[in-house]
């Protein structure tokens, strides 16, 4: 258990939430929507091919997107390159804003908001993002990264930077002796936890994971993933979790939504999606997964069980 | 009659600041002609650096000792003028990122017409052509005839792989080493790329050796594996026995780690460090 708990003064505590009105687009299990985005549009403007005074046109990165995420869960949102999942990430995220379209966070809309209120909805919405290398600034110690965001919010870092510091990093798993190092010198998934550290610097409420394990080395990665799953046991907070790779959503959603050009096409609990796919987009997603053969899976899992029972009674 | 390609004992080793660095240490394995041998690992395994041995393209700071033979012949042995013949000839290499492998300025059709015509003496600018679009149709680039004339950036991803794999093809080689083939490409685009590689490999009877950190690419395509760590080989064995009887700790831990798409496995169980003191080095 963490020794230092950085929600306190916030007196934020997920589950207590202030009653949000309307009802879920889709009701399925208790608890109102943490975060609602509706009708969510992208556009870019591309260079128009209509020669060299050719008119600017616009591209649709995302087209009418709505999702909703609830307190303590967490929301998957997949799909091939170009799909427009990381733009939606971005623009929930308020790294990005609209061309149109509505997002609310615990019942009050955030798409335009500036200044005080901009900078309270960052300490409940944190990102984490893939290449932890080019997301920390590689000039500062982890003391100063993860005491940043605080920082930034003109908060005061509860207990002090040092013991603040030190209490992140062994939620996250990194030595607290550690504090003053820079992060070239942690290897990708000791930075990657840097970021998370980061993020959870101030109590945020929802954790935008953009590809967060993709870039990770498959012991890495499986690392990474309990940990995400353990931090969001303890404080409760919700994921939405941008990714390509179905597997690793399988281990960490409660639900899915999958995008494909700009659009949400399939959207529901994680088992029904994977197990009984609705979409032809989804079902070719899923059919084109590589997969080691099951008999072979089968067969190992029965020779590691037999180990494992061969060693207890040994 | 020997294998196609006979690996023994292979040593890389990197000078560096802290003395030398084995990269590889005493690899050792053999392809039988149209065979598929895996090649798995993760950052660091030395896996890319085995393919690159083989193939003779170390950078100039490795050293190399040990044995790479195609067909009995040890390219470890010969003049680098012997090597870059056989290469392109008789072996051919495609990467993971096709864009840096094309050269922009050039049409796709131009740059396999070349790839050709150096192993091949006295052949005309026709007859490269007529092979390219052939190439091209064989890895199904559709319109091939017309797409021969597009550059580059006017192939997606997965089209630009196929044109990669349309240039290693143009010259029927014995072995062609794939690293990483697919691991920038989108998924659906994957499984068609696993697909072109199984069916080039049946086909044209090329021996292939896989190079990926994905074990579950790995077990569609490769009749052996090679499961690497650190430079060693800890586990070599036919597809069927590595994936349903690993042996080795670390391929243990490896396939308990990987996280699959069929169910949720709670807790992913983690590759426990201590194995390092078991095959590889700390």
């Amino acid at each position: 258990m963490s020794t230092t708990s950085t929600g306190a003064g916030t007196g934020t505590e997920p589950g207590t939430d202030a009653p949000v009105t309307g009802a879920p687009a889709t009701p399925s299990r208790g608890g109102p929507p943490l975060l609602r985005a509706t009708d969510l549009v992208k556009e870019f403007a591309v260079p128009g091919t209509g020669g060299l005074l050719g008119r600017a046109d616009t591209f649709r990165a995302v087209d009418g997107v709505s999702l909703e995420v609830r307190a303590g869960e967490t929301l998957a949102l997949v799909g091939e390159s170009g799909s427009g999942k990381s733009t939606t990430a971005r623009l929930v995220a308020r790294l990005m804003d609209a061309t149109s379209g509505e997002v609310v966070l615990d019942g009050e809309p955030v798409t335009h908001v500036r200044g005080e209120r901009l900078r309270r909805f960052r300490s409940d919405v944190q990102v984490v993002f893939q290449d932890p290398y080019s997301s920390l600034n590689p000039r500062h110690t982890v003391e100063r990264i993860v005491t940043a965001p605080l920082v930034y919010q003109g908060r005061e870092v509860p207990g002090g930077t040092r013991a603040f510091t030190q209490g992140l990093m062994e939620r996250v798993g990194l030595d607290p002796d550690q504090f003053r190092r820079y992060p070239s010198q942690f290897s990708g998934g000791q930075a990657q936890r840097i970021g998370i550290a980061r993020a959870l610097a101030v109590s945020p409420r929802l954790v935008v994971c953009d590809e967060a394990v993709s870039a990770l080395d498959v012991s890495v990665q499986a690392q990474i993933i309990n940990l995400l799953r353990r931090l969001q046991r303890e404080e409760g907070f919700s994921y939405l979790f941008i990714a390509h790779d179905l597997a690793v959503v399988r281990q960490i959603a409660d639900r899915v939504a999958v995008m494909s050009t700009g659009r949400i096409v399939e959207q529901g609990e994680r088992d029904s999606v994977f197990d009984d796919p609705q979409h032809e987009y989804t079902r070719t997603l899923l059919a084109a997964v590589p997969r080691i053969r099951p008999e072979w899976e089968r067969a190992r899992r029965e020779a590691a069980d037999a180990r494992a029972e061969e060693e207890t009674t040994a | 009659m020997s294998a196609l390609l006979e690996v023994e004992d292979l040593t890389v080793t990197f000078s560096t600041k802290n003395g030398p660095l084995d990269v590889v240490d005493g690899l050792s394995f053999t392809l039988e002609q149209g065979a598929s041998l895996g090649i798995v690992g993760e950052s660091g395994s030395g896996k890319s650096m085995t393919s690159l041995a083989v193939m003779g393209l170390l950078p100039p700071t490795a050293s190399l000792r040990g044995r790479v033979a195609l067909d009995g012949t040890d390219l470890t042995a010969l003049p680098e003028s012997k090597v870059r013949r056989l290469r392109g000839d008789r072996m051919a290499m495609i990467f993971q990122d096709p864009l840096s492998s094309l050269n922009p300025y050039y049409t796709v059709g131009m740059q396999i017409e070349e790839a050709y015509r150096a192993h091949r003496t006295g052949v005309t600018r026709r007859q490269a052509r007529k092979v390219a679009i052939e190439a091209m149709e064989r890895v199904h680039i559709a319109d091939a005839a017309r797409r021969v004339d597009h550059y580059p950036h006017q192939f997606s991803g997965g089209m630009r792989q196929r044109v990669m794999i349309a240039m290693a093809l143009s010259t029927e080689p014995d072995l062609l080493i794939a690293d990483e083939p697919t691991t920038a490409l989108d998924v659906t685009v994957q499984a068609q790329i696993l697909d072109l590689l199984q069916e080039v490999r049946r086909e044209t009877g090329t021996a292939l050796i896989l190079i990926s950190h994905d074990l579950a690419v790995v077990s569609e395509i490769a009749e052996d594996v090679v499961v690497m760590r650190h430079g060693v080989s800890v586990e070599q064995a036919p597809a069927e026995r590595l994936f349903s009887d690993p042996r080795h700790p670390y391929t243990r831990a490896l396939l308990d780690a990987v996280p699959r798409i069929d169910d949720e496995i709670g807790e992913l169980r983690l590759v426990d460090r201590s194995i390092d003191a078991v095959g590889g080095k700390p």
